[in-house]
């Protein structure tokens, strides 16, 4: 049989992006920078359990302007996947499969999650000085 | 016309053989982890700009070292559920698949060990 070039499905550039396609991709890139942020988690508590020194380490990188700018990535990957993960439990139940539903519980999340990532560094910066 | 046996549909395993089984596990630990990354939300908020002295402190307690524990297990755990899924999907060379799955395993098992290692040395007097 001769072999016929169709187009080969999904070819995602030619698709409008829709919020839920956003939200659904990334649930799962967000899950992979929580993932990088577990280990770090990992090494914080590694670093505190073995000396001054190590967590001095893990410390200066943390709130190196690399550092930061990666633990805001951080927060916003956390605070994203805890909201769109909730969205799917409730998914799960059975609850909110309606487009218009669906539509809006993904901008509920979009938007929330960088209002509770801008709140919870607003707040975490004026405590600095409470050490 | 099904070509499945009946103690096939019975048992509800499908091809994997293991039926929901990681769907399941996944969903519990999304659960756990709903309360547990709040609570380090809010902790880690608390200590920014602490001291070694203050972690130290901090995870002195048994609540919060006990805590702490169960969120690095959940997280872990839900973490190579996770990026079973991702590599299932993305990683077609059966090769490259079985490779980056151990890896996977492997890596998201030392960090848990890393972490639950770390807590219990802290909470048990460093």
């Amino acid at each position: 049989m001769a072999q016929v070039k169709r187009p080969v499905s999904p070819h995602l550039q030619v698709y409008r992006w829709t919020v839920t396609m956003a939200s659904s991709i990334l649930h799962r890139a967000t899950g992979v920078a929580l993932g990088a942020g577990a280990l770090w988690l990992a090494w914080w508590l590694l670093a505190a359990s073995t000396g001054y020194e190590a967590f001095e380490c893990v410390q200066a990188f943390s709130t190196s302007i690399v550092g930061m700018i990666l633990l805001f990535g951080v927060t916003w990957s956390l605070m994203f996947h805890l909201l769109n993960g909730i969205r799917h439990l409730a998914w799960d139940v059975g609850y909110g499969f309606e487009i218009k539903t669906a539509t809006t519980s993904g901008w509920v999340v979009v938007v929330l999650s960088v209002v509770l990532t801008i709140v919870a560094w607003a707040v975490g910066l004026s405590m600095t000085g409470g050490y | 016309m099904s070509l499945r046996t009946p103690i096939g549909k019975v048992r509800g395993l499908g091809s994997a053989k293991e039926g929901t089984h990681h769907f399941w596990v996944q969903r519990v630990s999304a659960v756990a982890l709903i309360p547990l990354t709040l609570w380090l939300v809010a902790n880690l908020i608390c200590m920014t700009g602490a001291g070694r002295d203050d972690v130290l402190d901090f995870l002195s307690s048994p609540f919060n070292a006990i805590v702490m524990l169960l969120l690095v297990i959940a997280g872990f755990y839900h973490l190579k559920l996770g990026i079973q899924v991702i590599l299932e999907d993305y990683v077609h060379g059966e090769g490259a698949k079985l490779v980056t799955s151990l890896l996977n395993t492997f890596v998201c098992f030392a960090g848990g060990a890393v972490s639950v290692f770390a807590v219990l040395k802290i909470a048990f007097g460093g």
